[in-house]
């Protein structure tokens, strides 16, 4: 599996305007890679995720998953792929609240056109392997925020996608349990997963093995994580800042947590 | 296919959950379905216990039959002995028999007033005696049990023979079964011949309690009656004739055969049945047509109902929509889903109706076993053809008014979907 993206542009029409939320993007990621798409708001990297997930179509150029030409594609071939190759893991973990663990993981088999009846097995598969293997009757009202989020990856790997898309998925949990996910997109990595995970956090991004940065709708670097100039920076800033903390007033407060651009 | 199979079963058995999470939203949903089915159903089984009622007497009395007898014209003053003029007589009836080709049978018959019958000790007064031509029993579907029906030797013979009915066994007491036996009536003795079943009249022809009958040869009513009597013709229409040709066939025998000018007046009357069956099933039909208009309109009003909390339905879910597109439902899946929502919504409805026609309908059952008046509708039930009727409306419904709000799920753009709030 690999995607292959070439010249990608987004025009949108803003009453007489034309915004160009993407103006010639062109990438590559490999199977089993680990990279953070990061960008400010209006980057351009929400259109780009869209576009990666099959959710929307670009202007013009071409996007290649696993060998299929995706931008040529109509919207229930569009439907299939999202179906087949594509595992989302959403910021506020869209799961269905009346319905239980399982049946949540169960529901993209639902609109598969192969493996049914192995549904419930694969489900409960993917739901040990995030290791909720004993929540499995529980709704997600009975659950925490780290618990719903496991679900929701379960959801995603349930059809053996050839690509994880994450938007954002440790937006709404506090810092221990955006570590456990974290862990867990670092297992599945290792088990040989391509994972993508878009999100605006240094300390998220610092996980993923390639950083690619957007702006004003074009890349504007790509680059290994230890090489990235701004990730070092950050990095950085933080031993400082913990630095500081250890020697300083005990009254100033800790470290604050901080975002760079 | 068989993603199709249990795409269906899975949104089939969720539309179910989501009914029973919200029972009271749903039930007000499908209040105009439930109102709709409940009266159809209930109107097609009165109407139909009405008709099968009425059809059931006239069957027991005749169908194809002809009622005709001698009148006045209702214009002229006649002296009091005029009547004798009108009246019909036998060779009117072999005028008919000779000429009327769309007339099967006619038999002339003439009920006696006030017969005393005298059986050994036993005496009975006010008597149903009729004298009647041997046809009469065919016209009048009666059953002979035991012996012989008045042959038509009986009449030309005109020998002293009757039948009884088997009411009459028990009323008079004849111990020996009946036939053999002899019984008085009017003081001239009579040999029973045969025994009939009693024949209990539907209400709708004044018959109510069973009772004695006895039925003689038709020329036995000259020795019997004197010149005072009254004479009537039942007739038997062909089958497949029309009501109209056959009025006009015996009018235009019988004016003819009594040598009316043009100018006077019929000096006869007659009662076809057909024609009144004719009216009550117009009326019948008439009927089901005011219903159903009703019915169009309550089924009208509730899918209204359906679309609207269809819509609601569909933008309070917008995320879920979202959700399921991203994960691989294509837009046919999710019309489909709404689809079958709004389907299994307006049968629910209809089940409900039905529930109620059913109710209804028991109701007019006791109704009908307890009252004299309510009597037709003891036997009303909700024929399978108007389950059917009603359960595809509703479903129809579903589709109509469901189309448009899953129409309107499945063009949600997914991102857009899934940033609503």
């Amino acid at each position: 599996m690999s995607i292959r993206v070439h010249d990608l542009r987004k025009t949108y029409r803003m009453g007489s305007e034309r915004v160009h939320a993407l103006n010639g993007v062109s990438l590559e990621i490999k199977k089993n890679e680990y990279v953070a798409i990061m960008g400010a708001s209006g980057s351009g990297k929400s259109t780009l995720m869209n576009i990666l997930g099959c959710l929307d179509k670009p202007t013009s150029g071409t996007y290649e998953l696993s060998g299929r030409l995706t931008h040529l594609m109509g919207g229930f071939e569009l439907a299939r792929v999202r179906n087949e190759e594509i595992g989302f893991v959403f910021q506020s973990f869209e799961l269905l609240y009346r319905a239980t663990a399982l049946k949540n993981v169960m529901l993209p088999l639902l609109y598969s056109r192969k493996r049914w009846w192995g549904a419930r097995r694969m489900s409960r598969e993917a739901l040990e392997k995030v290791g909720l293997g004993d929540r499995m009757s529980h709704r997600p009202n009975q659950m925490s925020g780290g618990q719903r989020q496991r679900v929701a990856i379960a959801r995603a790997l349930v059809n053996k996608p050839s690509m994880v898309l994450a938007d954002e998925p440790t937006g709404n949990l506090d810092s221990v349990t955006s570590d456990e996910i974290l862990r867990l997109f670092k297992e599945l990595h290792d088990e040989g997963q391509t994972i993508l995970i878009v999100t605006h956090e240094e300390d998220v991004a610092g996980h993923a093995d390639r950083i690619i940065r957007l702006r004003d709708g074009k890349v504007m670097t790509d680059l290994p994580t230890h090489a990235d100039p701004i990730h070092r920076a950050y990095l950085d800033r933080v031993a400082d800042l913990a630095a500081t903390a250890a020697q300083g007033s005990m009254g100033n407060g800790g470290p604050r947590p901080l975002e760079v651009e | 296919m068989g993603m199709l199979v249990r795409l269906f079963v899975q949104t089939v058995l969720s539309a179910m959950q989501q009914m029973v999470a919200n029972k009271v939203r749903a039930f007000l949903t499908t209040l105009g379905i439930i109102i709709g089915v409940w009266a159809i159903t209930a109107v097609i089984a009165a109407v139909t216990a009405l008709n099968g009622f009425v059809l059931k007497q006239f069957e027991d009395f005749g169908s194809n039959r002809i009622e005709l007898w001698g009148q006045l014209p209702k214009k002229q003053r006649f002296s009091r002995t005029d009547w004798q003029r009108v009246r019909l007589t036998l060779s009117d009836a072999d005028a008919i028999r000779k000429h009327a080709k769309s007339i099967e049978m006619v038999a002339l018959t003439s009920n006696l007033r006030g017969a005393r019958v005298r059986a050994g000790e036993v005496e009975q007064g006010g008597v149903r005696v009729s004298c009647i031509e041997p046809q009469f029993l065919d016209i009048d579907k009666r059953v002979i049990l035991r012996g012989r029906p008045i042959a038509e030797s009986d009449s030309t013979d005109e020998l002293p023979v009757c039948i009884v009915n088997d009411r009459a066994i028990d009323e008079l007491r004849l111990d020996g079964g009946g036939v053999g036996e002899y019984i008085t009536i009017n003081d001239r003795r009579f040999l029973i011949v045969g025994v009939m079943e009693t024949k209990i009249m539907g209400p709708m022809f004044g018959g109510d309690d069973a009772q004695t009958e006895i039925l003689v040869p038709f020329r036995q009513v000259y020795k019997l009656q004197g010149q005072f009597f009254w004479i009537n013709a039942s007739l038997k229409m062909r089958q497949g004739t029309e009501v109209e040709d056959v009025q006009e066939e015996i009018r235009f025998i019988l004016r003819k055969h009594r040598m009316l000018k043009p100018e006077d007046d019929d000096t006869f009357e007659m009662f076809i049945f057909e024609s009144v069956l004719r009216n009550m099933r117009a009326m019948a039909s008439g009927l089901t047509a005011a219903a159903s208009i009703l019915v169009g309109i309550s089924l009208l009003v509730g899918g209204v109902g359906i679309m609207n909390i269809m819509l609601v339905s569909v933008s309070e879910r917008t995320r879920e929509i979202g959700l399921r597109k991203a994960l691989g439902a294509n837009s046919a899946v999710v019309l489909l889903q709404f689809l079958i929502e709004a389907i299994i919504l307006c049968l629910m409805g209809g089940l409900i109706g039905l529930l109620f026609g059913q109710l209804t309908v028991l109701g007019m059952q006791a109704a009908g076993r307890s009252s004299e008046y309510m009597s037709a509708m003891s036997s009303a039930e909700i024929p399978p053809s108007a389950i059917a009727l009603a359960l595809g409306f509703s479903a129809a419904v579903g589709i109509i008014f469901g189309m448009w709000p899953a129409i309107k799920a499945a063009r949600l753009d997914p991102i857009e979907a899934l940033r609503h709030e």
